[in-house]
C-alpha cells in the first residue's frame, strides 16, 4: 500500500547559479530555531557551517532510465541516499537537495516520480531557486542553466536586492517573469526569507494546485496603483503592459503558455491530446500544470507533470457558483505555441 | 491490505505455532547467523543478538543507520552511514575495520570466503586481502553492489552502465561487462560461470562469464532487492513479483531461452527470499508480512506467518539448515527449529 502523501517526507530541491546565495539559504534554514530536523543532501562537503550528522555528500550522477526515454533522467545517487536515509525515518522531518549551480532540476524531480521506493516514502514539496538579483539578467543571457533554473522554480529567491538600484531590480524581474510568471518571487538580501515560504510548500500536490494564476498578479497587490481588471486578461499576458510600471519580456528561448476556457472539455480528446503533447513536445516542457473541467463530470479534475512525466487525478467536486473554468500553463523551451493553441481548441465541446 | 488470507485456505499446512515469535523492538533490515545464533541487523545502530532460549541483548555497532551487512561463518560485516566498516564475532566482539577520513557513506560490503573484505564508498570500491593489504579501484560511477567470485580474488562492481570485473592482485585491465542501465546488487553464480545484477529497473542482467553473453530476466512489477542461489546454485530465487521467481541455472546457458519457475503466489510482492542451504526448500517473506517455506520440487507451500504486520525485511538459514530466522520492517521477528 502506498502512503498517504501526508506521511511521506517533504523534499525541497534548492537550486540556483553559481555564487547566487544557495548556501546562505540552507544555512539559514539549518539555524533557524524551528524545532525541526532537516536531512540535507549536498554536493559539496564542507560548505554548511552547521554541524549535523544528516548532511550527506552527493554525486550528483544524473542517469538515463532504461526506457527509451532520453529526457526521462534520474538521480542515480539520491535513489541510493533515499534508501539509506529511509533507515532513519523518523530523525528527521523533511530533506533538502542542494543542486550544484550547473544543475539540471529535471533529474531530481523526476526522481521522485519514477523510482518506486523513493515515492513509497518521499513527495517532492517544490524547486526553490536562489537568484542573484545583480548577474542575474547577464546569467539569463549566457547560462542556459540558470534559465532552467528559473523556468522550473515554484519559488524564486531574488536574492542580493542591496546590491542593485530599483530600477535594475525591476529588470531583473521582469526578465523572470518573461520566463515563469507563476513562481512565487521573493525579494531578499543575505536570503533573509520567511522559511515559510520556501518550505512545506505542496508545489506537486494535486490538491494544492488551487491557483495557478501567474504570481505578479498577487506579488504586486501592495502596489496600488494598478488596476485589478487585468485578471481577466491574465491568457494573454506576454505583450500586455499593464501600467504599473513592470516591463514585459519575452523571453525568446523559454516561455510560459497559458490557455484558459470556461466550456467543457471533452476528457476522451483532452486526455490522448495531452498524452501526445507531452511524448512529443516533453523534452521542451519543463513543467505543466492544469485545473480542468470535463463534460459530464462534476468534480475538478488536476494535473501536473514534468517533462513527459504525467499525474493527474479528480480532486474535488466543483463548488456551488464557482465558475467552471479550465487553465492550463506550460513553461518550456520553444513551445509550439500556436499548434498547442490548436490542439486545445480541438478539445473543447462544441 | 491485500484481501488474501493464505490462513483461511485448507490446502496450506501451517507451522505458525511452532513459531518462537522474537520481539526486537527496533526496526530490522537483515538477518544472520553466527553458528546457530541469530544476528538481527537493525536499520540503525544495534543488531539483535537471539540466544536459543529467544532472549534478545542489543550490541551497539554503529552510530547511525546500517547501510549494509554481509556474513560468513566467522563474522557479520556493516557498513553504516557513520563512515565505519564494523565486524561483530559471535562472541559479540566488535571491531573497525576501515573508517572513511571524511566520514562517507560505506554504502556496499562483500566478504571472501579467505577472509579477504571489500567494501564501498561512492564510487570507490576498496579490498583488503586476508593478510590486510589494501587495494582501491574507481568505478566510473557509484558502486551499486560488490561480490566476490567464488574462486580467486576477483571482485565483480556493480555500477551504472554494466559492472567490472577486477583481479585485485593482478596488473591486468579490469574487465568491463556493459549493459545500459544501473545495476546494483551482484552475485557469481556458485560454480563461477555466470555474473547476476539486480537493476534499479525491474529487471536482473546476467553474463555468461565464458563469452559474455548476455542473459536478460525481466517481466518483474518491481525492483528486484533479495537474491537467493538454491542449494548447489541449480537456481537463482529473487523477490520483486507476486511469486517467488527462480531462474534456472543447471545448464550451460543458463536461463537463456528458459522460463523462471514461478512459486507461492500471493496477492502481496515478495519481498525477500532465502533458499536452505542444502535441500530443494526456500523461505519466502512478503510485503504484507507473510512468510512462507516452499518445497521447489512441487511449489508445497507451507505457511510460518500469517499476513498481517509489516512488510518481511529479513530472513536467513543457519549454515545446518536446521533453524530459520525471519523478521519484518518493523521488528516483529520470528525463530523455527526443524
Amino acid at each position: 500500500m502506498p502512503e498517504p502523501s501526508s506521511q511521506k517526507i517533504p523534499v525541497t530541491v534548492l537550486t540556483g547559479y553559481l555564487g547566487a546565495g544557495k548556501t546562505t539559504l540552507l544555512n539559514r534554514i539549518l539555524s533557524e530555531n524551528h524545532g525541526k530536523k532537516y536531512a540535507v543532501i549536498v554536493n559539496e562537503f564542507g560548505e554548511i557551517g552547521i554541524d549535523n550528522d544528516l548532511i550527506i555528500g552527493a554525486d550528483e550522477e544524473v542517469f538515463e532510465m532504461n526506457n527509451g526515454c532520453i529526457c526521462c533522467t534520474v538521480r542515480g545517487d539520491l535513489v541510493r541516499i533515499m534508501d539509506g536515509l529511509m533507515k532513519r525515518k523518523g530523525k528527521f522531518d523533511a530533506i533538502i537537495v542542494e543542486t550544484t549551480g550547473l544543475a539540471d532540476p529535471a533529474p531530481v524531480a523526476q526522481t521522485f516520480f519514477v523510482d518506486e521506493d523513493v515515492q513509497k516514502n518521499a513527495r517532492l514539496d517544490a524547486v526553490v531557486t536562489v537568484a542573484d538579483a545583480k548577474w542575474l539578467s547577464d546569467r539569463l543571457k549566457d547560462a542556459p542553466e540558470a534559465k532552467n533554473q528559473i523556468a522550473f522554480a515554484d519559488v524564486i529567491v531574488l536574492n542580493k536586492t542591496d546590491l542593485v538600484s530599483k530600477p535594475e531590480l525591476a529588470e531583473v524581474e521582469a526578465r523572470i517573469r518573461g520566463i515563469n510568471p507563476y513562481a512565487k518571487l521573493h525579494r531578499t538580501e543575505r536570503c533573509k526569507v520567511e522559511l515559510a515560504d520556501v518550505l512545506e510548500r505542496g508545489a506537486f500536490d494535486l490538491d494544492r494546485i488551487l491557483d495557478i494564476e501567474p504570481d505578479f498578479l498577487e506579488a504586486d497587490e501592495h502596489d496600488h496603483d494598478h488596476d485589478h481588471d487585468h485578471h481577466h486578461h491574465a491568457h494573454d499576458h506576454h505583450h500586455h503592459d499593464h501600467g504599473h510600471g513592470l516591463k514585459h519580456y519575452h523571453d525568446e528561448d523559454m516561455q510560459s503558455l497559458s490557455l484558459r476556457t470556461d466550456k467543457a472539455l471533452d476528457p476522451t480528446k483532452f486526455m490522448p491530446w495531452l498524452q501526445n503533447l507531452v511524448a512529443t513536445e516533453g523534452q521542451k516542457i519543463l513543467r505543466s500544470k492544469g485545473i480542468l473541467s470535463f463534460a459530464g463530470d462534476d468534480d475538478r479534475y488536476v494535473f501536473q507533470g514534468v517533462h513527459m512525466m504525467l499525474e493527474g487525478d479528480h480532486q474535488r467536486k466543483w463548488k456551488e457558483g464557482e465558475p467552471r473554468e479550465s487553465r492550463l500553463v506550460f513553461i518550456g523551451r520553444e513551445l509550439p505555441e500556436q499548434a498547442i493553441r490548436d490542439g486545445f481548441e480541438r478539445c473543447i465541446v462544441s | 491490505m491485500s484481501e488474501f488470507d493464505p490462513g483461511e485456505l485448507p490446502s496450506i499446512a501451517s507451522m505458525t505455532d511452532q513459531v518462537r515469535p522474537v520481539p526486537l523492538g527496533m526496526a530490522v533490515t537483515s538477518v544472520h547467523f553466527l553458528g546457530d545464533t541469530a544476528h538481527f541487523v537493525g536499520a540503525e545502530e544495534n543488531v539483535a543478538v537471539v540466544s536459543g532460549k529467544g532472549e534478545v541483548s542489543q550490541t551497539p555497532v554503529h552510530g547511525g543507520a546500517i547501510l549494509c551487512s554481509v556474513c560468513d561463518s566467522e563474522r557479520i560485516v556493516m557498513g553504516g552511514d557513520d563512515g565505519k566498516l564494523v565486524a561483530l564475532n559471535a562472541k559479540g566482539e566488535v571491531s573497525t575495520l576501515a573508517t572513511d577520513p571524511k566520514r562517507r557513506w560505506i554504502d556496499t560490503v562483500a566478504l571472501h570466503p579467505d577472509g579477504a573484505v571489500a567494501w564501498s564508498v561512492g564510487k570507490t570500491a576498496f579490498v583488503r586481502s586476508a593478510k590486510g593489504e589494501e587495494k582501491s579501484f574507481d568505478a566510473p560511477s557509484t558502486v551499486g553492489g560488490l561480490a566476490f567470485a567464488p574462486k580467486g580474488l576477483r571482485l565483480a562492481i556493480a555500477h551504472y552502465g554494466g559492472a567490472t570485473l577486477w583481479f585485485p592482485n593482478m596488473a591486468a585491465k579490469p574487465e568491463f561487462l556493459e549493459w545500459a542501465g544501473s545495476h546494483h546488487a551482484v552475485t557469481f553464480s556458485p560454480d563461477n560461470k555466470f555474473l547476476v545484477t539486480a537493476m534499479h529497473e525491474p529487471a536482473m542482467h546476467g553474463w555468461r562469464l565464458a563469452d559474455n553473453r548476455h542473459m536478460r530476466m525481466s517481466g518483474y512489477p518491481g525492483r528486484v532487492r533479495s537474491m537467493s542461489w538454491s542449494a548447489g546454485g541449480k537456481g537463482l530465487a529473487t523477490s520483486g513479483a507476486d511469486t517467488v521467481i527462480i531462474w534456472p541455472f543447471t545448464s550451460k546457458d543458463g536461463p537463456m531461452g528458459k522460463q523462471p519457475a514461478m512459486l507461492a503466489p500471493l496477492q502481496a510482492r515478495v519481498s525477500v527470499v532465502a533458499c536452505h542451504p542444502k535441500d530443494d526448500i526456500l523461505a519466502a517473506g512478503y510485503g504484507d508480512g507473510t512468510v512462507l517455506m516452499v518445497r521447489m520440487e512441487d511449489g508445497a507451500e507451507i505457511l510460518l506467518r500469517q499476513n498481517k504486520g509489516a512488510p518481511i525485511s529479513a530472513l536467513a538459514w543457519n549454515a545446518k539448515g536446521t533453524l530459520l530466522a525471519f523478521a519484518d520492517e518493523d521488528g516483529d521477528g520470528g525463530l523455527l527449529q526443524f
